[in-house]
């Protein structure tokens, strides 16, 4: 298309807010007439991991200097509810006869300002009676010291209990001529968006309207429904600027929706917001994966059996994150390689610790350190190159859909020129070359090369469709209304740019509402990668229809055949061919249509199938030999997530996920000791990784377009962060190859890193 | 306690408790919402201000220990509408995007070339140690701040 402003570096039109006055998050809203006379929750929470509750007294809190009231879960009559993964496991938003993690909440206190909350939660006396705190997963798997008793048992969901195929052991590996086995555990973190949570509620007209920092209101809606007991359109949720989110703020917590009962109980809004401490046990946490896995074949390096056994934990509660093992990673286990026999069980387990949710990849980052550290144990087993090793095992270049042995259906792929162009930049062989000199002189300072290649899902997860209206005003200004949300992925701008290109209206002209639901009742919001491939691509097909629509109006006011009409897009404006002179402009247009409200043209695009991004990913770090000390000097990434509408946006996406995914592979663990008390509950404690540990990035641009959607587009949001942590856990790991290690657990602390090479050389 | 503070070059006289911090004064007290808090232990820099010209965290100190002093937060940083280079150098070279960080990432980065104009790459990534962002990866916050270096 002539003169598209598609592809293009279109600076964000987002910016100079955030640049000039901040964005408005929602503990900015001082001004909202709506929040007057707001009083101030917080909640006590528990501080054991596991107990019966014996006795909650909360006479001393009420005397606290501000305290207007206080609740217990039967003062707001709550009950147990089931989780939507698991039936047989309940609880209440607030703590009934039993606490199973640290930070659970226990009660609400409600106080005329913030700080007096605070204040008034350490006069709580709570009695309780200790059970058998399950922190070690493999422990709590087998324990008959149940979390959910009316479970039966701690797993709360597993492939084999659904009726798929369970691993067949050793038996898979009867013909290989080699077989390797690992255990790895990728770790427990926190996802640590920037701004902790906060939200707002307050009753009108016998209307809940509730303010929340999420990723997606329409389900915030739903839930906030079912938590009030009310009628949908009883409900309006608000979402200001978000400060991040990562997964981590796709669903409601209790914190939030307890505040729609709170608020009617006291006749006044209220409004709650966390401190970081209280984020770090509250906001559901990522991965916490047990893989076992073995791989077998060739002496040569042909890989021809995998099998990959998951154990996810839950954490207390049977949230997301037990979904993620068998509906993610699962279906990604395979990774990019054409393997003649896979297979995967995973097994969810509730534990006493934060309840596990989706954080950026959400299943997929552990499928892809599974099979990438795999093949990195097989190449070293066999003594080869883990590249040559990947090559030989590449599903070749498809650009039909290839059907995956374990079941799953990938659009487009190119693996190897992923590859090929990653190595490329990275200079690979004069890396190794490098390697080999430092190895010879026995340096202190080693130097490793980690390579993943990685295929990932996007866009799969229900609702695979997204709702967009796009009204021209009399004035000729557009506004975009999305179901996606928006929270650092920048869809003003791109939103903007697509609706442009195909009505030739400027994106200076054009604005982009979100995430409320009076405004925008229908949204699937922004997670999973889906934003652009769903709503980006509903934005262009209504763009189009509206244009359809345009053109009749515009026929009549030129008195012309509609055929015969075509749009300008290089100035907006509709004309008969040939004769540009007389034209009539949007604002004609909209005018005509409804001098009041102008045109508007509002539609779902629904995808036909997920995506399947692709990409290739490079680590060279140097590793000090004699304190374990990690320095990550180079990543390249050539990620391919298909059409690219704004490459500046994408190259932003990838940078972040390849930061978060190092992170993991560096430096990041949430940890807890025996007891269950969480150990890194602040940013001193957390290692949260800084610009200090991180090269710059080198990115590598490759697309190959999906048949999936009109734009080929592909999600980015997640490839950073699968792609880069298998390619830095795996650069740690090769400097030391020479010595003997074969594997570190991630973090790649430099205690575990001496560790490992002490125990290698003992 | 009675305190008074040049806050982007407007005089304010303020009666405040002695704890309160000078991140709280800022956001509640004079509303200037643009300063964020992202931890409590002093570890995110989401609240970096300047104090006298200097980059400090508002919530290391109160608003008491202020007093008499100049303050600058990012409400004041464009002048005349016009923005501060930094403030263009993030905006030409994407170094935000949720924007929760940035108003104290951009007075951090300020006062890193304050310190030290034509910083390396390296001496950029050390600088901004202590202000966390958990969005950008910070590459295009450290391509901003060796922007905003080249174009003085
Ligand atoms: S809020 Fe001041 S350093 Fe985090
Ligand atoms: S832009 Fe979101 S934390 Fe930095």
């Amino acid at each position: 298309m002539a003169g598209s402003i598609l592809g293009n570096r279109v600076l964000r039109k987002e910016d100079p807010k955030f640049l000039t006055t901040g964005g408005k998050y929602i503990e900015d809203l001082n001004d909202e007439p709506m929040f007057a006379g707001a009083l101030h929750v917080t909640y006590v929470r528990s501080t054991v991991a596991h107990a019966k509750i014996i006795n909650i007294d909360l006479s001393e809190c009420k005397n606290a200097p501000g305290v207007v009231a206080v609740f217990t879960a039967s003062d707001l009559g709550l009950e147990e509810e089931a989780s939507g993964f698991n039936a047989a496991a309940k609880r209440a938003h607030l703590a009934i006869g039993k606490v199973r993690w640290v930070g659970e909440l226990v009660a609400a206190i409600v106080t005329e300002r913030p700080d007096q909350g605070e204040d008034a939660t350490e006069r709580a006396i709570i009695d309780y009676e200790t059970l058998e705190p399950l922190i070690d997963l493999e422990h709590a798997m087998t324990s008959m010291n149940l979390i959910y008793e009316e479970c039966g048992s701690n797993i709360v969901m597993g492939t084999v209990e659904m009726g798929m195929p369970d691993n067949t052991g050793d038996e898979l590996f009867k013909d290989c001529e080699v077989v390797v086995k690992g255990r790895f555990m990728n770790q427990r973190v926190a996802p640590c968006p920037l701004e902790a949570r906060g939200s707002a509620a307050t009753w009108i007209d016998g209307r809940l309207i509730q303010w929340i920092s999420t990723q997606h209101a329409q389900g915030v809606r739903n839930e906030v429904v079912k938590a009030n007991k009310i009628d949908a359109e009883k409900v309006r949720i608000i979402t200001p600027d978000v400060g991040g989110g990562f997964g981590a703020k796709i669903s409601a917590y209790s914190e939030e929706l307890l505040l729609g009962n709170i608020s009617k109980n006291v006749g006044k809004p209220v409004r709650w917001r966390e401190t970081r401490s209280e984020s770090m046990v509250g906001l559901g946490h990522g991965r916490a994966q047990l893989q076992y896995i073995t791989i077998g074949g060739t002496k040569e390096g042909r890989v021809t059996a995998y099998q990959l056994n998951a154990i996810q934990d839950s954490g207390g509660w049977v949230d997301v994150g037990t979904v993620l093992a068998p509906f993610m990673t699962r279906p990604m286990a395979q990774g990019v390689y054409d393997i003649e026999k896979m297979e995967c069980r995973t097994t969810s387990v509730v534990t006493n610790t934060t309840p596990i949710v989706a954080y950026r990849g959400a299943g997929r980052p552990e499928a892809t350190a599974a099979i990438e550290r795999a093949m990195d144990l097989f190449a070293a087993e066999i003594g080869k190159d883990p590249v040559d090793v990947r090559r030989m095992n590449l599903i070749p270049k498809f650009m039909q859909p290839y059907a995956t042995k374990i079941g799953h259906v990938y659009d487009v792929g190119d693996y190897g020129t992923a590859l090929d162009k990653a190595l490329a930049v990275a200079k690979y062989s004069e890396a190794r070359a490098e390697q080999a000199e430092r190895r010879k002189r026995g340096d202190k300072i080693q130097l490793g090369i980690g390579v993943s290649v990685y295929v990932e899902i996007t866009g799969g997860v229900d609702p695979m469709q997204e709702h967009a209206k796009v009204n021209v005003l009399p004035n000729g200004r557009a506004v975009v209304y999305t179901g996606t949300s928006p929270h650092g992925q920048g869809h003003v701008t791109s939103w903007a740019m697509i609706a442009s290109s195909e009505t030739g209206i400027s994106i200076e002209d054009i604005d982009v509402v979100w995430g409320d639901t009076d405004l925008v009742p229908s949204g699937g919001g922004t997670m999973g990668s889906r934003s652009l491939q769903h709503g980006g691509a509903a934005v262009q097909k209504v763009s189009i229809e509206l244009v359809d629509e345009a053109r009749k109006l515009a026929a009549k006011l030129l008195e012309a055949n509609e055929s015969d009409v075509v749009l300008d897009k290089n100035t907006g404006a509709f004309h008969v061919a040939g004769t540009p002179a007389i034209s009539k402009s949007w604002s004609d247009i909209a005018t005509a249509a409804d001098t009041k409200t102008g045109l508007t043209q509002e539609g779902i695009f629904v995808a036909s199938s997920a995506t399947f991004p692709f990409g290739s990913h490079v680590a060279i770090v140097e590793v000090d030999t004699e304190t374990g000390q990690v320095k990550h000097r180079r990543h390249i990434a050539c990620d391919d997530a298909g059409k690219v509408v704004n490459p500046l946006i994408l190259d932003g996406q990838i940078h972040g996920g390849i930061a978060q995914g190092t992170a993991q592979a560096l430096l990041e663990e949430f940890r807890y000791d025996q007891d269950g008390n969480p150990i890194t509950t602040n940013f001193a404690d957390y290692t949260f990784i800084s610009a200090a540990e991180l090269p710059s990035i080198e990115v590598v641009h490759m697309e190959t377009p999906t048949f999936v959607n009109p734009l080929g587009a592909k999600g980015i949001g997640e490839s950073g962060s699968i792609g880069s942590t298998p390619a830095v856990q795996s650069a740690v790991i090769d400097a030391l190859l020479h010595l003997g290690v074969r594997h570190i657990d991630m973090p790649t602390t430099p205690e575990r890193v001496w560790s490992a090479i002490a125990s290698a050389s003992a | 306690m009675k305190v008074s503070i040049t806050v982007n070059g407007k005089e304010h006289h303020s009666d405040v408790e002695p704890r309160t911090l000078l991140v709280h004064y800022i956001r509640e007290t004079l509303e200037l919402t643009g300063t964020n808090v992202g931890c409590d232990t002093s570890s995110c820099g989401a609240c970096t201000i300047h104090l006298n010209g200097e980059a400090v965290k508002s919530c290391t100190m109160l608003a008491v220990q202020a007093d008499g002093d100049s303050v600058t937060t990012i409400e004041g940083l464009a002048k005349d509408g016009v923005m501060h280079p930094m403030q263009t150098a993030f905006m030409e070279n994407h170094g935000l995007q949720c924007g929760y960080c940035t108003p104290g990432m951009v007075m951090a980065a300020i006062g890193l070339l304050n310190e030290n104009p034509k910083p390396t790459e390296e001496q950029v990534r050390m600088g901004l140690e202590g202000n966390l962002c958990r969005c950008t990866g910070y590459h295009n916050i450290v391509k901003s701040v060796l922007a905003a270096a080249s174009s003085k």
